[in-house]
């Protein structure tokens, strides 16, 4: 209370901070992404809607690298353990985490499945991020890039409507492209067109898992990407 | 909803804060949400009038500013208007986000006796 006349007001000290409120969460982000950089292992974000072929992208992954030990995965879902069970029986040595209620994964839950995942020998560590286009998008994990996975039925406004997660993605997987031919009205110009307004520079590439179309520019680009990021020569 | 996860952070970093200064009660929370930060302000300010009670922080007003979005040309540092293609019509460079992912806590004021 005011000691000076007896007005009854608080006095009011304010303390300057200007402190990112996600600071714990970024300094674990920062230890995973040493952690991978000291494994050699070069961490994909994937993120998507629930039902974008996040799944089936990695398992068709699985398939073209045709060794399934040079990958690794962590599938976060709500409830079940469905997504890394998939993966593991596409040949790719995977976790999940169950998140309950919560709509994202964070640094810690990707931290904690770190110490129960061997990553010897593995060049690659997919995060299957919960199925959202909103949450996830706020979160660092220590990932090396971040994916959307993006499957040509959700519409092609999809980037406007959720500008955060296109404007923070390094590649936008355009998904299940073997379903466009009944999909009269979608119109992937106006896809990209909505692209160009939300990433600088869009970068797509487009896949259909059932039939492996795409697979293989997707794999060279994680190729160069994890080449360039530990100094190496792309592998031929 | 990754709004109440926010607002558990913030209430952490308030306690970080305070914590040198026992007996200090915080009286308000200012903080800085990017338009492009992924964060619904309205919602921001549900989960902390829900998540406060109980907390250091139960009687103090959340004051939310708005930081709007800023693309720029890295090159000539021109802003790139929003809603339109993220490059510089005139340098051809891919736009920066020079503001507007901010999720900051700027200050608190504290009541002392």
């Amino acid at each position: 209370m005011c000691q000076d006349c007896g007005c009854g007001d608080v006095n009011l000290v304010p303390l300057e901070l200007q402190t990112r409120i996600l600071a714990r969460n970024d300094d674990q982000a920062a230890h995973n992404r040493e952690h991978f950089l000291r494994q050699r292992v070069f961490a994909v974000n994937l993120m998507g809607s629930p039902g974008s072929g996040k799944t089936a992208v990695l398992e068709a992954t699985a398939r073209a690298f045709h060794d399934g030990k040079k990958l690794a995965a962590i599938a976060g879902d709500l409830a079940t353990d469905n997504d890394a069970a998939r993966l593991k029986r596409a040949g790719i040595r995977s976790r999940a985490i169950e998140t309950g209620q919560a709509c994202h994964l964070d640094a810690d839950m990707v931290h904690h499945e770190l110490h129960h995942l061997d990553l010897e020998g593995a060049e690659y560590l997919f995060i299957e991020n919960v199925g959202n286009l909103v949450c996830p998008a706020v979160y660092d994990l220590g990932q090396n890039v971040n994916v959307v996975a993006l499957s040509v039925t959700e519409g092609e406004d999809k980037p406007l409507k959720y500008p955060t997660m296109f404007a923070k993605a390094d590649l936008v997987l355009l998904t299940k492209l073997d379903l466009l031919q009944y999909l009269p009205n979608t119109n992937l110009t106006k896809l990209y067109d909505a692209l160009n307004r939300v990433m600088p520079e869009p970068r797509v590439i487009r896949v259909s898992a059932q039939d492996a179309v795409g697979v293989d520019r997707w794999v060279e680009w994680l190729a160069a990407r994890r080449s360039a990021l530990m100094g190496e020569a792309v592998p031929a | 909803m990754h709004e109440y996860s926010i607002i558990q952070s913030l209430v952490d970093s308030v306690a970080a804060a305070v914590g040198s200064r026992p007996g200090a009660a915080v009286h308000g929370v200012h903080v800085a949400i990017g338009d492009v930060a992924g964060v619904d302000c309205t919602l921001l300010a549900t989960a902390y009038d829900v998540f406060r009670a109980g907390t250091l922080c139960e009687n103090a007003a959340l004051k939310i500013e708005k930081i709007p979005v800023r693309w720029e040309c890295p090159r000539c540092n021109g802003e790139i208007a929003t809603g339109g293609f993220l490059r510089c019509a005139f340098c051809d460079e891919p736009a920066f986000l020079a503001s507007g992912d901010e999720i900051i806590l700027e200050r608190i004021e504290l009541e002392v006796a």
